[in-house]
């Protein structure tokens, strides 16, 4: 193999500290928001858990808490974690940017403090993914920008000919991100904690979910898309399956997806032209979508048998099965006629889910354990064996969550359309709240399993770091064979 | 939509689509096929030791890929999507509501129909009908009166024999056609907050409850001039303003002193919506009779 090019002697030593910060947190704030996720969930079986400590643990606030510190903590930090390793070691330099590098480290950490203080607190914009209010947003933008920066600086002075694959979904998701935040969240302040959004109306929802649909495209897709491209040819040490896969879904999805956000809002005041124009969009979105998985999985062609052994790969490939079912559930869903029925019931929290936890945790959590016994100096994690077990918790919560979530999904939805013989209603709102109950425990069942899972993985983490069989002397830039 | 606003969106979509369309084809066949040089196989870039095959695209995904597209083409020919051209179909969101409710109005008006001639009193007794009127009930009213019937905080209760607007059947059928506004003004301004004590007290006092017979006395005063012309000299109310009866048990917004007094600070604009419009004729007689039979149990008793 040539991946002796790469030997230790011809690149430089590299910025490790930042993506081992970066990492830590990305354990640490998936804790916090896994367990405020499994609180709200909870607390829609056992209504009473919203008293205790009242208003702020009530679920309208704490709900916006979890999705962001999920969404952008968690996942915030694993993006900033692999982005700053892959970049560095694909293009055989140092990170660029010197003293900003810390600062988008302190910055997004403060960014996700202040969001843990202001949401339950009740200070909103009610916009949702961009609840953060004004002052935190300029912060977000400072840190974004830095991170643009160091990103793109680093690529710029590169010592490989090309850039890599990786390279182009994590900046693609960079760059758009910026643009969505800075567009969705211009606003108007009228107090230190209070302003209103510079658009109305229905263009007002347009732009909002312009947005709301990209941080999913381009934060939770593109830029775990870069994961995926560095760390499962890098597990598997087997070859990316096709380059000319991976130049059309790369010009594809991203050229597409910033179209698709009008399908959260079928049948609205949004004219039709616009909807249709969402549906149609998303359905082309369905191949490019799925150039990622197959580029994925067919990379372990010849390479299969790995996944018997190493549970870190497991968590890899198993991530790219769950991202290629969201993205084909993803299409569908946005279809009219299936809209219709699946909108504003637990369907939508399902396919969300399947996504969040089957592919944006599960891709992250193989990488993280890639990722910590290199960046701690050592040969293996503390415990493989955890692994596995931390591998068929997650798969079995995130299962049960979306399995529950399906069946409550599809039940609300034919409850709320069924009619009697004389044209109302079968049920009312409320037999359908009553119905929902079983899928609401079983989800919520699946959240505290996943997040179980977690605890196990921050363990193994602790222990890896604090063991004392450093790979003595080894360069820590060259990569532990078996794992 | 303008002209060239029009023009924006579409020409902006098909250049996306044709590009895309490119960027598929151009990258469909591979420079060096490996039958043709076995050894030759990846890209020839490394990447930390990451190599990439030039495998030509999976004929399958290529094909899924260009359904796609023909479906893409096909939609945007027959449905609204290209800036102002509104498609072969010519159809709308609005011209689709409309055709359904068209449909289930010819559907569905037999049915509630059958009873149209029905008197209120006799259908409140029909148990085929109040089975409709329950779930009728059920769907429109008991977000805001409870499935019982039985109100809620500023949410009338239907079971009783108090009546803001009346309890007749045509005066419950005219409250569901045409809705009705509450206006209980503010007066905090001109009461002053010794003054609202003082008609607090009074109105404690037409209800026989505990009260300060000297305050009670001032607040008389007070309440004759300000509060008889809608709530009657005897406090009963009056039922074509929706004046509450003052006399009784029944609080729409709390009976306890603190209540009354903060009623009487900033006023009640209780809200019915009219229903007229949504329901049609048919139903609210049906429904109009439900709830003239939620309050039989309790006259009779």
């Amino acid at each position: 193999m040539s991946s002796n090019l790469t030997a230790a002697g011809d690149h430089p030593v590299y910025d490790y500290k930042v993506v081992r910060q970066f990492s830590i947190m990305t354990i640490v704030w998936g804790i916090v928001g896994m367990g405020v996720g499994v609180l709200i969930a909870a607390q829609l079986v056992w209504p009473e858990l919203n008293n205790l400590l009242q208003p702020y643990t009530h679920f309208g606030r704490l709900r916006p808490l979890h999705t962001n510190a999920v969404i952008f903590a968690f996942g915030g930090c694993a993006l900033f974690a692999t982005s700053y390793y892959v970049v560095q070691r694909t293009c055989q330099v140092k990170l660029f940017g010197g003293w900003l590098v810390p600062f988008t480290f302190w910055g997004w950490q403060a960014v996700i403090v202040l969001a843990a203080i202001t949401l339950p607190m009740g200070l909103t914009t009610t916009k949702e993914y961009a609840e953060l209010e004004w002052p935190v947003d300029i912060l977000i933008t400072l840190v974004w920008v830095s991170y643009l920066v160091v990103f793109f600086g680093t690529i710029a002075k590169r010592k490989t000919s090309h850039i890599y694959v990786a390279n182009w979904f994590y900046g693609a998701f960079i760059l758009t991100v910026a643009v969505l935040h800075v567009v969705n969240s211009a606003a108007i302040p009228v107090a230190w904690f209070k302003s209103y959004s510079a658009y109305s109306g229905a263009a007002d929802a347009m732009i909002q979910w312009w947005y709301g649909h990209n941080a999913v495209g381009f934060f939770l897709t593109a830029g775990f898309l870069g994961m995926m491209y560095y760390f499962v040819p890098k597990q598997a040490n087997r070859p990316i399956y096709s380059y000319q896969l991976s130049i059309v879904h790369f010009w594809a999805l991203i050229s597409v997806y910033i179209w698709a956000g009008s399908h959260h809002l079928h049948y609205s005041a949004l004219p039709d032209w616009a909807q249709s124009l969402g549906m149609v969009m998303s359905l082309i979105l369905l191949a490019p979508s799925w150039g990622g998985m197959i580029n994925g999985i067919m990379t372990l062609s010849g390479a299969w048998h790995k996944l018997r052994t190493d549970p870190t790969l497991r968590f890899l490939v198993v991530s790219l099965s769950f991202y290629g079912m969201s993205t084909f559930e993803g299409p569908m869903m946005s279809i009219k006629t299936v809209n219709a029925l699946s909108h504003n019931t637990d369907w939508t929290i399902g396919h969300v889910h399947s996504g969040a936890l089957g592919w944006v945790a599960m891709i992250s959590i193989g990488a993280i354990y890639h990722l910590l016994p290199i960046l701690f100096g050592k040969k293996e994690m503390y415990s493989v064996k955890w692994i596995n077990i931390h591998f068929w918790l997650a798969t079995a919560g995130t299962v049960l969550y979306i399995a529950s979530m399906w069946v409550n999904g599809i039940m609300q939805g034919l409850m709320w359309r069924a009619f009697n013989a004389d044209g109302t209603l079968t049920y009312s709102f409320i037999e359908s709240v009553i119905a929902s109950y079983p899928g609401y425990f079983v989800r919520f069942l699946g959240g505290a399993v996943f997040l179980s899972g977690m605890l196990l993985m921050a363990y193994n983490a602790w222990r890896t770091a604090a063991s004392s069989t450093s790979v003595a002397g080894e360069d820590n830039q060259t990569q532990p064979e078996a794992v | 939509m303008s002209t060239f606003w029009s023009l924006w969106i579409i020409v902006l979509t098909l250049t996306n689509l044709a590009l895309l369309l490119w960027v598929l084809l151009a990258n469909r066949k591979v420079a060096v096929r490996d039958d043709e040089d076995p050894e030759n196989r990846t890209t020839g870039h490394v990447y930390d030791g990451i190599e990439e095959y030039d495998n030509p695209l999976p004929r399958w995904w290529f094909k899924l890929f260009i359904a796609t597209f023909i479906f893409a083409g096909v939609y945007l020919l027959l449905y609204p999507g290209l800036g102002n051209f509104s498609g072969l179909l010519d159809w709308t969101q609005e011209k689709e509501l409309r055709g359904h409710q068209q449909q289930a109005q010819a559907r569905f008006s037999d049915k509630f129909g059958e009873y149209a001639n029905t008197p209120i009193e006799e259908l409140a007794r029909n148990p085929d009908a109040m089975k409709m009127g329950l779930r009728l009930f059920a769907n429109n009213c008991a977000v805001c009166h409870g499935s019982d019937g039985g109100g809620n905080w500023g949410f009338p209760n239907l079971t009783d024999d108090a009546w803001l607007w009346g309890g007749s059947p045509e005066r419950i059928k005219q409250t569901l056609i045409d809705g009705r506004r509450a206006a209980m003004p503010a007066w905090s301004a001109p009461l002053g907050e010794e003054g609202i004590a003082q008609v607090t007290e009074y109105v404690l006092s037409m209800g026989g409850r505990e009260h300060d017979a000297e305050m009670a006395y001032q607040g008389e005063q007070l309440f004759n001039r300000n509060c008889v012309a809608c709530h009657g000299a005897d406090g009963t109310g009056n039922n074509n303003l929706g004046a509450p009866n003052l006399t009784d048990d029944a609080w729409l917004y709390g009976g306890e002193p603190s209540e009354i007094r903060q009623t009487l600070r900033v006023g009640r604009n209780g809200v019915m919506p009219a229903q007229g419009e949504l329901l049609k004729d048919n139903r609210i007689h049906i429904l109009a009779a439900y709830v003239y039979s939620l309050s039989l149990n309790y006259d009779e008793e």
